[in-house]
């Protein structure tokens, strides 16, 4: 009896673990199926020459253009933002931080990094209306309003990383810097941090690829269907999630449809894309710094 | 060691870690102002478990309060055995190279985008669904269940194979000295050692399934009653928020949001909570 259970759970195991991957190949594959005669430089650029359109003389209409662009905007200004606060924040909460504030810290970056991502945007409404309201400015949602979000979105990553890159640095090297005359902040930046960067960098290509998946904080915070590449950080402007949200639900025949798979395909590599450089990195950085 | 004054970076670290604490509780902050004239309005009660009925002054949060947790419930229901299978052939009975690359493609499963996954399934999933129940759209519940497993699936099995493999390798190559089998191994010792990770997995999963916006906003319809089978069209919490520019800013659905931001975040720090303390007592136990 205990033997036919003990195999039952085998097989169930094995059926698991192939259904699970069944469905993700499935997924691919429909993908590729679907989108795959889209992705060409039409995908991109639409009709207009692809050096006019990088150097702005020319706005795309038909093409994902604008929609990368934003993409690679809101990835820009948002790490801009969230990597400084976000390590400096991890450096603190390793190195100076103890007692009972470290655990409330603890606490209050756990529920940040556990909030469901729309409440972050919604978060990010409210504060526009908010000025709205107290400043009479002209203040809607816009390119700023979500990269200030997406960093809220990604801080505690950042910070949780480089907390706990910092903390697993070995002892003994921890320890051999002070013991020489080195200051508290000697040690920081010039043992620990060059020993856990590759942590770090692994850390902030995982928010990376955060920011570039994110659909709930952006469809509040300024995201819209048709805005060309943004002129300014108070503009609107066009994202590849929001573009694929709404093609899902307002596409004008196949070849729109066709549009939304190929900007689903490209976001899926670029996210996949930095998820497999940031394990890759983990594991190579390390000897590159450490032994040049 | 002598106190004495700290340099200006070593401020500035301090600054950032209190930044970044004093935003949680200003997103908390927020939601709270603009939600109050709600929760002044009526009782709390009325709020939680009264319908949809804005003709008769109802802002009542009970419809997608249900679905959110029956679309949780069910997707956990599907993503806790496949998780637990995945993480026994990643820890024991796969062959070792194999392990290491089933790992590797579920760590890029994390990564993957959940409107990516949404927009597949609105081709896939919708027409057979509509096929099967017969009528409407094809757009419920049963949809979006899937699909949210398998979003939270990775997360899932990371947490479990994590706590698996901190088994004390004292106990399984005892039992693999005992001529055990690998599931044996799995069944009566790594599993009664690791069950507390489990427990903080599911903790996690369930999180992730009721703040998950994009699969049941693209997928599971978003009609505002009370849903009475799984194979009816209906609104999540989160999805009732993503849908908020449809409504005017100064009414009182617009203020419902808030209601369901507070719901959700007060839940996320409560589970977080409990995450914390089944740590520590289950680290303390030891």
């Amino acid at each position: 009896m205990r033997k036919l259970f003990e195999d039952c759970i085998t097989i169930l195991s094995w059926f698991a673990g192939l259904l699970l991957i069944t469905a993700l190949l499935f997924l691919v594959a429909y993908l590729v199926y679907r989108g795959g005669s889209s992705l060409n430089v039409s995908l991109i650029f639409g009709e207009t020459a692809a050096l006019d359109a990088l150097l702005l003389k020319r706005q795309v209409f038909d093409g994902i253009f604008p929609a990368i662009a934003g993409t690679l905007l809101l990835i820009i200004g948002s790490m801009f933002i969230a990597i400084p606060v976000g390590i400096a924040g991890g450096i603190y909460m390793a190195e100076y931080c103890s007692g009972a504030i470290k655990s409330l810290f603890n606490l209050l970056f756990d529920i940040l990094a556990g909030v469901p991502s729309i409440i972050i945007g919604l978060a990010g409404l409210l504060l526009t209306i908010f000025l709205n309201r107290h400043f009479q400015g002209q203040i809607a949602t816009c390119l700023l309003v979500s990269c200030l979000s997406l960093a809220l979105l990604v801080l505690p990553y950042l910070i949780r990383t480089t907390q706990t890159a910092l903390e697993t640095v070995d002892p003994v090297i921890r320890k051999t810097a002070p013991v020489l005359g080195a200051s508290r902040l000697q040690n920081i930046t010039l043992v620990l941090l060059p020993n856990a960067i590759s942590d770090i960098i692994s850390g902030i290509m995982l928010a990376t690829g955060r920011c570039a998946e994110d659909t709930a904080v952006i469809m509040l915070t300024g995201a819209v269907a048709t805005a060309g590449v943004p002129h300014s950080i108070f503009g609107q402007y066009e994202a590849l999630p929001f573009y694929i949200y709404y093609i899902s639900s307002q596409y004008n025949g196949p070849d729109e449809l066709a549009q939304g798979f190929g900007a689903a395909i490209i976001l899926l590599i670029l996210c996949t894309g930095l998820l497999i450089s940031a394990l890759w990195i983990q594991r190579r950085l390390t000897t590159m710094l450490l032994y040049r | 060691m002598t106190h004495r004054a700290y340099s200006v970076s070593e401020h500035l670290f301090l600054a950032a870690a209190v930044i970044s604490g004093l935003l949680t509780v200003a997103v908390f902050c927020f939601l709270f102002l603009f939600g109050l004239p709600l929760l002044q309005s009526g009782q709390l009660t009325d709020l939680l478990f009264s319908p949809w009925a804005p003709a008769k002054g109802l802002y009542g949060i009970y419809p997608m309060l249900k679905t959110s947790l029956l679309l949780a419930l069910l997707s956990m229901a599907i993503a806790f055995p496949i998780s637990l299978g995945c993480s026994f052939i990643i820890t024991s009975l796969a062959p070792v190279r194999l392990r290491g690359f089933l790992l590797a493609v579920i760590r890029v499963m994390t990564g993957i985008p959940t409107v990516v996954y949404s927009f597949a399934a609105l081709f896939l999933l919708v027409p057979l669904m509509r096929n099967l129940i017969g009528h409407g759209t094809g757009m419920t519940i049963l949809t979006a269940t899937p699909v949210l497993a398998m979003v939270i699936a990775p997360t899932m099995i990371l947490f479990f194979v994590n706590s698996f493999t901190r088994v004390s390798t004292a106990y399984t190559l005892a039992t693999d000295a005992l001529g055990g089998s690998e599931t044996q191994k799995l069944l009566y010792v790594i599993l009664p050692q690791a069950w507390p990770g489990v427990v903080n997995g599911v903790l996690l999963g369930f999180g992730r399934a009721m703040g998950d916006t994009m699969v049941s906003l693209m997928l599971a319809g978003n009609s505002i009653g009370v849903p009475e089978s799984v194979t009816e069209s209906a609104r999540t919490l989160t999805a009732h928020i993503a849908l908020v520019m449809a409504f005017d800013f100064d009414s009182m659905e617009f203020k419902s949001v808030f209601v369901c931001g507070l719901f959700l975040y007060i839940l996320t720090a409560v589970l977080m909570m409990l995450f914390r303390m089944s740590t520590a007592y289950f680290s303390g136990r030891k």
